[in-house]
């Protein structure tokens, strides 16, 4: 070490040897911590890689679930997804956004609107069965619309409204004021600065939140089997007031059938649904990232 | 000079909560001049400045006694409608704000909102060629209006308020974030813009108050913090032979 001559230095004993060594050791916990959760997906994923890529084919996708775990297709339930989400989407966006239009820029600062945002953070809490409970009650009996995709659209909606509040809030919010106030000192009024500036800057940030939220509901199980029952399909919905199938509810289905073959179906409607899954995540990813770029100039 | 006083401010005092902001402010001003706000950090100017376009009235709390008169009607009266004074009285602010678009639909924004129905790409020409800036962008008016220098931001945004012709146009501190050469564009600009529009402006900067005003208001932070008008007379005279003490003492650099 550097030699030092100063003998009338304060008394410090570092102990950096020491220090060292502890450096390290919580380095390795923190990294074994990270580690867990990487092992145990990758654990899970070649499990479900294994078991269900030899089922995959064209034929799986096209075709309708059977008896026989060879005939068995996940068509019915790729097809109700699909309905689902979008008939989600068409209701969640505009109420969603609307809500989050109206905290941002009209809602005045009193108790009543406080009383609104803390409970929208709250129902984003609300276990989904209790959706699923609410929109049988609701939807499927008091409304009448009996296990309809329309009904279960509605439910998700209600399930996922929360998210999309909160993203396209904060989408808004991250709106500069200094935008505003440059619409306004020409004389624009409220809806005019919040159509022309506030919403197409919030627009990316809102579309990020929307697929985020749709990510969500397109796996939730609970509040769908609640609504459409566990259902044995062989159509494909023609109209929204008909009976509906998703895959998390063909996957359970093939799951608690005893043949060790429907256990390579439903890995491979697991690989579908991540799949699915993925590519949303991705197109947010990408959306993300350009408005970050666009933002930033 | 005509001798019209386009906009008469009366025992204006101004409140945020509970703070009181500027106290008893008594102003006229006359067509077609350019009349620079000065004063130490903190004394109401900007406060002052955004009364006269009804701005303050976007942020929360704040409350106006006295009136303001444009043309001889108060724009605070109950009959009149806030977006049409702006439209009428236009701003530029301190730090450059195009809005993150084209050059183009930048400045035809305010014109979509008031709802222009002419040739819009002639009415951008003519704008942008009255702010000193057609030159520079004719061939990239799709161009991010980010993709331009401060200097040439600020001037868009001269534009943009120059768009929808208004008859007053106020800048708080327009030039305070630029460089000296910028700076020296933008005084320009407003000492041409005089020749068609009365201008009030901020300015920090005294010189820049002497170059390019007509009359100069000089404001100062009194007790409790309250701002209030301490003289307003021709430029020639304030910084030459002003009336109050606690101007020539400002002006002379013994405080700012």
């Amino acid at each position: 070490m550097v030699p030092q001559n100063d003998t009338t230095r304060i008394n410090l004993s570092p102990r950096r040897k020491f220090r060292k060594i502890l450096g390290a050791f919580f380095y390795t916990i923190f990294l074994l911590s990270v580690c867990v959760g990487i092992i145990g997906l990758a654990i899970l994923l070649f499990d479900v890689l294994t078991k269900g890529i030899p089922w995959l084919s064209w034929h799986f996708i096209t075709e309708y679930p059977s008896r026989h775990p060879e005939e068995a297709g996940l068509f019915s339930a790729l097809m109700g997804t699909i309905w689902l989400m979008v008939l989600t989407a068409i209701f969640t966006v505009p109420v969603g956004v609307g809500a989050a239009i109206y905290l941002e820029e009209y809602a005045p600062r009193n108790f009543f609107t406080r009383f609104i945002e803390i409970n929208v953070a709250n129902l984003a809490g609300v276990p989904s069965i209790v959706y699923g409970l609410l929109g049988l009650a609701l939807f499927v009996y008091l409304m009448d619309m009996g296990r309809s995709i329309l009904a279960g659209s509605l439910t998700l909606s209600l399930l996922v409204l929360p998210i999309v509040i909160l993203a396209s809030r904060e989408s808004i919010r991250a709106v500069p004021n200094s935008y505003r106030q440059a619409a306004y000192a020409m004389g624009a009024d409220q809806w005019q600065v919040i159509k022309g500036v506030v919403l197409p800057s919030a627009v990316p940030g809102i579309l990020t939140g929307t697929i985020l939220a749709m990510s969500r509901a397109i796996g939730e199980a609970a509040p769908v089997i609640a609504i459409s029952a566990l259902v044995y399909l062989t159509f494909i919905p023609a109209h929204p007031m008909e009976r509906f199938t998703v895959l998390p509810i063909q996957i359970f289905n093939w799951v608690s059938r005893p043949q060790e073959e429907f256990r390579g179906l439903a890995a491979a409607g697991i690989i579908v649904l991540l799949v699915i899954l993925l590519s949303m995540n991705s197109i947010a990813v990408f959306l993300r990232n350009r408005y970050q770029i666009r933002s930033e100039e | 000079m005509s001798t019209q006083y386009v906009l008469e401010v009366n025992n204006l005092n101004v409140s945020y909560g509970d703070f009181l902001a500027i106290k008893d402010v008594d102003m006229r001003i006359r067509e077609k001049t350019v009349t620079a706000l000065i004063g130490p950090s903190g004394c109401g100017k900007s406060t002052f400045l955004r009364c006269l376009n009804r701005m303050n009235d976007l942020i929360l709390g704040t409350s106006i006694k006295g009136e303001v008169l444009f043309k001889n009607h108060n724009i605070y009266g109950s009959d009149v409608d806030a977006t049409e004074i702006r439209s009428r009285i236009g701003m530029v602010f301190q730090k450059p704000n195009p809005f993150p678009k084209s050059i183009y639909q930048n400045i035809a924004f305010g014109l979509k909102v008031n709802g222009f129905t002419g040739d819009m790409d002639e009415a951008v020409e003519k704008s942008l060629r009255n702010a000193a800036l057609w030159d520079e962008v004719k061939d990239r008016l799709n161009d991010s209006a980010f993709a331009l220098s401060g200097g040439q931001q600020q001037r868009l945004c001269i534009a943009r308020a120059l768009a929808i012709e208004p008859e007053v146009i106020l800048m708080d501190e327009p030039a305070s974030s630029l460089d000296p050469i910028a700076t020296l564009a933008i005084e320009q600009l407003v000492r041409n813009l005089r020749e068609r529009y009365t201008i009030v402006i901020v300015t920090h900067n005294m010189q820049q108050a002497a170059r390019v005003s007509d009359e100069t208001a000089f404001f100062m932070v009194g007790e409790n913090r309250s701002g209030y008008l301490v003289e307003h007379d021709g430029t020639q005279k304030i910084f030459t032979n002003p009336d109050n003490e606690r101007t020539e003492e400002y002006i002379t650099g013994r405080f700012s």
